[in-house]
């Protein structure tokens, strides 16, 4: 089974990889950016859905990691000149150390201490940079010029190629992601999210574990900071707000928490939502106020009804769709095995320290399948 | 061997349906933009009084549509917001009125909610995929500064921005972007002279916004104010509403003027902070933070609750600032009279007030840069049209524009705020933007509204 | 050393509203042990509420009236109507709701009454009080703001400690399962703590509008802080919310009158590092119990 896995998943990143070009040469300029946009979103949300789905630690500061993968990006662009690539590589490097130090101190945190701290991270970061705006750029940002190599010509359009290059560093990742989780990390870090005592007992070095997902998460995020910086062409504070820390999280759960295929769902309707939902609103010749904030209450009701209808995100949807038409997918358990169905107001004291998706969450009942 | 793995990637029909997706949204959306893109041939830019063509992406026989990005929810939404649906009054007024050579003017306008990443996407959904002619008014400095570059590469003119960053103004690396309004350099030149001249002697306070307005505020004071003067310097940030410890500094300095470059928001704070610390310096602040209609908005129900101590208009009487339009109080004036008058017609809910007479006025320097621009434009052509100056509009002060200045309007009147209403006191002032230019009385006449409430072609 | 004086009270006033959002985020908790992450909405929406009840009876303290009750029914209904499906879900389900409805709640607020800045009364003077001559850079309204957060905090113990619905709603919050064995109708009692959080939520909008104007975001930072509050003082203490709260607006009021500009650009910042110096000795905050981790 495991060895047939790999050649799956890279088949599967195939297919993907194939569509994305097809469209991106099909479809006009816009659907460009917006393909780029989605990669974006799917490279942040995938290592998020990693930290919160498979090691149980919820990050509210993804976003702040996404900035200092961003200006990484700037600022060695802007005084060093190195081709993106390597530009990329030091992106996540600086990110990858940036996201152990939050590990290190996220360690001993859990459930809305580590919510919280993460939190803030987001929130203060950003204005790190207004307040050294010599080297930061101030609310301004720095600017961040990216061009088409020369060998595809120069009329090849550059939000096509942005597209391409988010879209392929978006789905290496999901390829490494896919394959990490199915190593000793994945399995030590589930270990350590059912039960960190059992984890323990068994050689696990708990704590390492635990920032190791950090490292990972903070890396996908500063490689999305990296594409970001190349399609917005600037980088500044007002982009990295905790809006957009909370929207990372918002995609990977009401796509499906833990869950890859979940991490594209999700960024398809954070980005998609809003701009349609706009559309719609605009077209009717309603007052500028109402226009404008009717897409905003849209996508809370969107994000309300996804979790009601579908409480294993959208990706649990599909597995029960597909499911009805005797396709077989990943394993389908939607709602299996949820412990109390009462409200959970009786937590013990010492769960209190669980993390958040735990109990009754789908990692779990599938875990238990697979662990004799 | 694990059975089992709870991470994979898609299967391969689960790819299918998402790439299906993207797909089937894009046919949804392709088919809402309008065939514009085809005119970029045949009728040029000419002046003769040939039919109307579609001259450019955006222009049809009948249409002229114009895109812009504006903070309409979020933080940055109030007051900002009133702007767009301002213009949008002012368009429509001119397309009751005959249009443009005929043409009506489409505005769009989508709400970035002053996220730079935002920003990025709604304006390449204006051009790309909606076919903008222009991008006017696009408000914010961070946020324009996002889609500048983009603006640029694909020649599209960016007309009039929304900021009163000196940015804007780079001819050679950025030629279709125009700014339009005083910028904050400028503006803080012109108050920093007056604060110089009438306040000599006295110890001066700054209180400005944590950012390029701001900045750029006290950047202007520092041409003109000598440093000696100055006692205290306290910034604020937007996102933090206590600004007590601001106030309690700029007090223990001694400070007996304020010089204050921050939005109405926080001209009210600084107010009733004031009130609370026992503090009463005279206040100087900059044209953005001191619209009288606003900031007696924000004080009114306080004005209420003071009780003797503090009624009605006095919150805000002997607040000195400056104006690059005309008051919006002066009812004999022929501007303000236009615009009230399109206000009460096309957009009667929002409050008469400065964002209002703003968005107006820009709306109107675009109908006057689309005249010149001729009857079957393209992009360039109204690019050479401003290039090439343009009359000046409602603003009191002439504007910049020349192919190597791209800087909007270039002085401003000082006055004080009594009973709600900014009076002009002295000349107009016309500065440039470096340390060491000088601040001239305009010499020109005030200009008058047309009659018909459009200009001339 | 006046200054020193006046940024602490004005500190501490400010202080008090992160408290009161804090205490409502512990209720939440210690009821549904759920992060509610639409508190500020909620209070933003009351405010809204209360502005126009004001504005057609001319009475502050209808409004002030009007905005509690607003609060009390907000909770309870979102309670019933959507957090209660996603209870017994995943953890983050109920999380993601609360999100959905903090961006609900401020759509709503901006079609149905635009998103200008709106100006909210105080119930008393705004003129500061002075010591002798000295301004202690606090008001008559400051104090009263500081008044109510307390009484109500007092309250709010004193219900808990003494009531039979308070001694409930403990019992339901220490565990729900001997609760209900033992006849408490657990459901209602966690409506009821939604309910109480509303009306302290809603007690906060009202409170803080004078110092930061009405718009729908307004409460967002005022969250953010609230919720660090929170964390500091410990999620199952209501004495360390008002605690955490009260730190927080002191320390973060002494960042912004000492350390010139950037202390003002850094506010996040310091109260971040507070954040992770306090979680450094205390995982659980300050006020968390002597609990011993099982690990």
């Amino acid at each position: 089974m495991r060895a047939q896995s790999t050649p799956r998943v890279l088949g599967a990143a195939l297919v993907v990889a194939v569509m994305v070009v097809i469209l991106s040469i099909r479809l006009n300029t816009f659907r460009d950016y917006q393909i780029a946009e989605i990669a974006i979103e799917v490279t942040a949300v995938a290592g998020l859905t990693v930290l919160t789905g498979l090691s149980g630690q919820i990050s509210l500061g993804n976003g702040a990691f996404m900035a200092i993968g961003a200006y990484t990006t700037a600022l060695i662009t802007l005084h060093l000149g190195w081709p993106f690539i390597a530009v990329l590589v030091i992106a996540a490097a600086v990110t990858a150390v940036a996201g152990a130090v939050v590990g290190l101190a996220a360690a001993r945190l859990h459930g809305p201490y580590l919510a919280g701290a993460t939190l803030l991270v987001g929130v203060a970061l950003p204005s790190v940079a207004n307040a050294y705006p010599g080297t930061f750029g101030g609310d301004q940002g720095l600017n961040v010029v990216f061009t088409t190599p020369g060998f595809l010509g120069v009329n090849f359009p550059l939000t096509r190629w942005q597209a391409w290059v988010c879209s392929a560093v978006a789905l290496v990742t999901l390829v490494l992601l896919a394959n990490l989780s199915r190593s000793r990390v994945g399995r030590n870090w589930r270990a350590v999210r059912d039960n960190e005592v059992a984890a323990a007992l068994a050689g696990v070095n708990v704590a390492r574990t635990r920032i190791l997902a950090f490292v990972v998460s903070a890396t996908c995020a500063g490689m999305a900071g990296a594409l970001l910086a190349i399609v917005t062409e600037l980088v500044a504070p007002g982009a990295f707000t905790i809006t957009l820390s909370i929207a990372l999280l918002t995609a990977a759960v009401i796509g499906g928490l833990g869950t890859l295929p979940g991490a594209l769902w999700g960024s398809l309707v954070i980005i998609l939502v809003p701009t349609y939902a706009t559309d719609v609103a605009t077209s009717h010749g309603l007052s500028s106020s109402v226009a404008s904030n009717i897409p905003v209450a849209a996508y809370g009701v969107v994000l309300i009804l996804v979790m009601l209808i579908f409480p294993q995100g959208i990706q649990g949807g599909v597995r029960w769709a597909l499911g009805l038409f005797g396709i077989p997918s990943a394993p389908a358990r939607p709602a299996a095995s949820v412990p109390d169905v009462t409200p959970r107001a009786g937590a013990a004291p010492a769960s209190q320290h669980t993390v958040p998706a735990r109990k009754g969450s789908p990692p779990e009942s599938q875990e238990k399948e697979g662990t004799p | 061997m694990t059975r089992s793995h709870r991470l994979r990637l898609p299967a391969i029909a689960v790819v299918a349906v998402a790439a299906l997706t993207v797909a089937a949204c894009s046919s949804g959306g392709s088919s809402s933009s309008g065939p514009g893109g085809g005119g970029s041939s045949s009728a040029g830019g000419g002046s003769s009084s040939t039919a109307l063509t579609a001259s450019a992406p955006g222009i049809t026989a009948t249409t002229i549509t114009i895109g812009s990005h504006q903070p309409l929810t979020g933080p940055a939404a109030p007051g900002y917001s009133e702007i767009a649906p301002a213009s949008a009054a002012y368009f429509a007024y001119v397309n009751a009125n005959g249009g443009v050579y005929g043409r009506k003017i489409a505005y769009k306008y989508l709400d970035d909610a002053y996220n730079p990443t935002t920003t990025s996407q709604v304006v390449r959904q204006l051009v790309l995929q909606d076919n903008a002619y222009a991008i006017f008014n696009g408000l914010g400095t961070p946020t324009h500064l996002a889609v500048l570059s983009f603006l640029n590469s694909q020649k599209i003119p960016d007309v009039f921005v929304a900021s009163g960053c000196d940015c804007w103004n780079a001819p050679t690396t950025a030629p279709e972007t125009f700014g339009w309004q005083l910028d904050y350099t400028r503006e803080g030149k012109i108050l920093g002279q007056y604060v110089a001249q009438h306040f000599a002697g006295k110890k001066i306070g700054y209180f400005y916004q944590d950012d390029e307005f701001g900045m750029d505020g006290v950047k202007g004071l520092d041409y003109e104010v000598p440093k000696s003067m100055v006692v205290s310097r306290q910034s604020y940030v937007p996102t933090n509403t206590n600004v007590a410890p601001q106030v309690a500094a700029l007090r223990a300095s001694g400070a007996q003027v304020v010089v204050s470059f921050s939005i109405p928001a926080f001209t009210a704070l600084l107010k009733l902070t004031s009130l609370k610390l026992g503090f009463s310096p005279t206040l100087v602040v900059s044209n953005v933070g001191s619209d009288p209609i606003t900031l007696s908005g924000l004080l009114e129900a306080f004005a209420k609750q003071g009780g003797a101590t503090v009624n009605g208009n006095a919150l805000t009487a002997g607040i000195i600032s400056d104006g690059y339009a005309p008051s919006v109080g002066d009812a004999g004036n022929s501007w303000i009279a236009l615009f009230k008058k399109v206000h009460d017609q096309y957009d009667a809910k929002a409050p008469f007030d400065g964002n209002v007479l703003y968005g107006m006025a820009a709306g109107y320097t675009f109908v006057q840069a689309m005249l010149k621009a001729g009857r079957n434009p393209t992009r360039a052509d109204l690019v050479s049209a401003i290039n090439s100056g343009l009359p000046q509009g409602p603003a009191v002060a002439p504007y910049a524009y020349s192919a190597t200045d791209h800087d909007g309007v270039t002085g401003a009147y000082i006055g004080t705020v009594n009973n709600g209403i900014l009076t002009q006191e002295g000349k107009v002032l016309t500065t440039d933007t470096s340390p060491t230019g000088p601040i001239t009385p305009f010499s020109g006449t005030e200009s008058q509204a047309p009659a018909g409430g459009v200009p001339a072609p | 050393m006046v200054e020193f004086l006046q940024f602490t009270l004005s500190g501490i006033s400010f202080g008090m509203i992160y408290a009161a959002i804090a205490l409502s985020l512990v209720l939440i908790w210690r009821g549904t042990r759920l992060l509610n992450f639409a508190q500020g909405g909620m209070a933003m929406f009351t405010t809204y509420v209360a502005i126009e009840v004001v504005h057609h009876t001319g009475s502050y303290w209808a409004g002030f009236a009007a905005a509690l009750a607003a609060g009390v029914v907000l909770g309870a209904v979102a309670e019933l109507a959507v957090i209660r499906p996603a209870l017994g879900k995943p953890e983050l389900n109920a999380v993601i709701i609360t999100i959905g409805l903090l961006v609900l709640l401020e759509g709503l607020a901006g079609i149905l009454y635009g998103g200008q800045f709106r100006s909210f009364p105080a119930a008393f003077s705004v003129i500061g009080l002075r010591a002798g001559s000295t301004p202690l850079g606090v008001s008559r309204f400051d104090v009263f703001v500081a008044g109510a957060v307390l009484a109500t905090t007092l309250l709010l113990a004193i219900g808990f400690r003494y009531t039979s619905v308070g001694l409930r709603m403990r019992a339901a919050a220490f565990n729900a399962t001997v609760a209900r064995l033992s006849g408490i109708r657990v459901a209602r009692v966690i409506t009821l703590g939604w309910a109480l959080a509303g009306l302290l939520g809603a007690l906060a909008g009202v409170l803080v509008s004078p110092s930061t104007f009405l718009y729908p975001n307004s409460m967002d930072s005022i969250f953010v802080l609230g919720f660090t509050a929170a964390v500091i003082g410990g999620l199952d203490s209501p004495v360390g919310a008002v605690v955490g709260g009260l730190l927080l607006g002191v320390a973060l009021s002494y960042a912004a009158g000492y350390l010139g500009s950037q202390g003002s650009d850094l506010t996040t910042v310091v109260a971040l590092v507070i954040l992770v110096v306090v979680l450094m000795f205390r995982p659980d905050g300050i006020f968390s119990g002597a609990r011993v981790r099982r690990v």
